[in-house]
């Protein structure tokens, strides 16, 4: 149904229609993904080979290179779903809410990838494998809000109608974000404040800083890849409901199967 | 007012009022929200005997006693101190890797009448510094870093110009 | 490479790390490319059959 729906303000839609994205999009897709595996490949074995242990935590500190990008791109992924869900309710512009739908599922399997890998973390420095501090929590409501964007994406027979509602969750879900950020500022909390991001130098030594920056890159890049990956498919099932839906409507009544070739 | 701008003012206007909202639950419910109360916390606002909750701070350098009871358990005494208060702490168990004199600690338990911590159990919390072993050595060596103490500021060591002059008592980079 | 194995002795949670958030990423991935081929083929059916809605060449 994409594009037959355009609201008055057509202009605006003509840099970014699918057709225009199906050609972009395709051109550069195989490049991210390349540089993704290129990229993540330089990041996991500097992380595990090269990258020294830590003063502290010792060889633990090798799954900071999985658990950190894993929650940065969580996060990341949760601003571009609530900056296309913005662009979706406002300006009801199509590939904003393609957008959103292929969003949610990557940010749900990042987010439990830093969980998970957190959780291993936890068990042998803190103590435990899982504790109800305000970091950790709002990082799993995070979770939580991903997956009811799924849900709620796929509780429609037409998924154009769930746009709106689903929308309305991840802007409303969008509190959380500074929250997760500076829960550790905020209230005492088991997790450490931050070490990347300060106003001084970052508290971590070149050495394991440049390791985790490259990964964390490879991260965003997979991200990127996977997200197009799957706008495309979106699109492409969109475009086939429409076909099947017209077909329908010709008076066929059946939908499938469909006459072999 | 076109359609596109009304519908611009109302999301911006209930993300505003979300926004507010969600400041004002979490500045009420701000005591739920802390995973642990420091020393000086508990000291401004006693917590009743026989409630359980978290203390936090550091385990003060020198305080750690060991011993085992009779029962052939491990039992250890220490101080938890955020800087201007302390409070001893007993704890019967097996500590976390990182339990250490002069690191963060998160305990879990309650108040004696003798005014001890009893904890049943005990998380240890690292800082947010990261660093090769020798990058710490060095700075101990070099006097920047006491033994016990939190670590120097990453200003100091983590640029190309002090690394080489802290550097004078040993190679810095590894 | 016994030593490396053996992270520090915490091999139990480094090298599942490792396996999840590198797994996690490669399933996901492999997962959205079958999806896009079921949509490109059942999309190729359609077109085959003369189905195609407005009628014009898909683009890619």
């Amino acid at each position: 149904m994409v594009g037959n729906v355009a609201p008055p303000g057509r202009s605006l839609h003509r840099f970014a229609n699918p057709g225009r994205f199906m050609r972009l999009s395709g051109a550069l897709l195989p490049w991210l993904a390349a540089a993704a595996v290129l990229v993540c490949a330089v990041g996991v074995v500097w992380g595990l080979v090269f990258a020294p242990r830590d003063w502290q935590q010792g060889d633990t500190v090798r799954i900071m290179y999985v658990h950190v990008p894993a929650a940065w791109w969580a996060m990341g992924g949760y601003l571009g779903l609530a900056v296309a869900s913005f662009v979706s309710l406002v300006w009801r512009h199509p590939l904003a809410d393609v957008a959103a739908v292929a969003i949610a599922p990557v940010g749900a399997v990042f987010t439990a990838i830093c969980l998970a890998t957190g959780s291993l973390w936890g068990k042998p420095m803190w103590g435990a494998w899982w504790v109800w501090d305000a970091r950790l929590t709002s990082v799993l409501v995070l979770f939580f809000l991903y997956l009811g964007h799924i849900a709620l994406t796929n509780a429609f027979d037409e998924p154009e109608r769930a746009a709106r509602p689903a929308a309305i969750l991840a802007l409303i879900g969008a509190i959380n974000l500074p929250i997760i950020k500076f829960s550790v500022d905020w209230w005492n909390t088991l997790h450490q404040p931050a070490s990347v991001t300060r106003f001084d130098a970052p508290a971590v030594h070149v050495d394991i800083l440049w390791p985790l920056l490259i990964s964390g890159l490879g991260f965003g890049l997979a991200f990127a890849a996977i997200v197009l990956l799957r706008m495309r498919t979106v699109l492409i099932e969109r475009r086939v409901r429409a076909i099947l839906a017209a077909r329908g409507m010709e008076g066929a009544g059946v939908s499938r199967p469909v006459p072999a070739a | 007012m076109t359609r596109k701008k009304r519908r611009l003012a109302i999301v911006l206007l209930a993300g505003l009022g979300l926004g507010t909202a969600t400041a004002l639950t979490l500045t009420a419910f701000q005591d739920n929200l802390v995973f642990f109360f420091s020393p000086s916390d508990l000291a401004a606002k006693p917590m009743p005997p026989d409630r359980p909750f978290r203390i936090g701070g550091l385990v003060e350098v020198g305080s750690v006693e060991r011993s085992t009871n009779a029962a052939g358990k491990l039992e250890t005494a220490f101080r938890v101190t955020d800087g201007a208060r302390a409070i001893r702490v007993t704890y019967t168990g097996i500590l976390p890797d990182l339990f250490r004199e002069g690191q963060g600690v998160v305990a879990e338990g309650r108040l004696a009448p003798d005014g001890t911590f009893v904890a049943t159990s005990v998380l240890a919390r690292h800082d947010e510094t990261y660093m090769p072993p020798e990058v710490a050595d060095a700075l101990k060596r070099a006097g920047h870093w006491q033994p016990g103490e939190p670590p120097p500021p990453a200003r100091l060591w983590n640029t190309k110009e002090v690394d080489r002059s802290a550097a004078a008592p040993g190679p810095l980079t590894n | 490479m016994s030593e490396f194995l053996a992270m520090g002795g915490y091999a139990a949670f480094v090298w599942p790390s490792y396996v999840i958030g590198i797994g996690g990423l490669a399933v996901l991935a492999l997962v959205s490319l079958r999806q896009w081929r079921a949509a490109k083929a059942e999309l190729g059916r359609l077109e085959a059959a003369g189905l195609s809605r407005r009628g014009r060449r898909e683009d890619r």
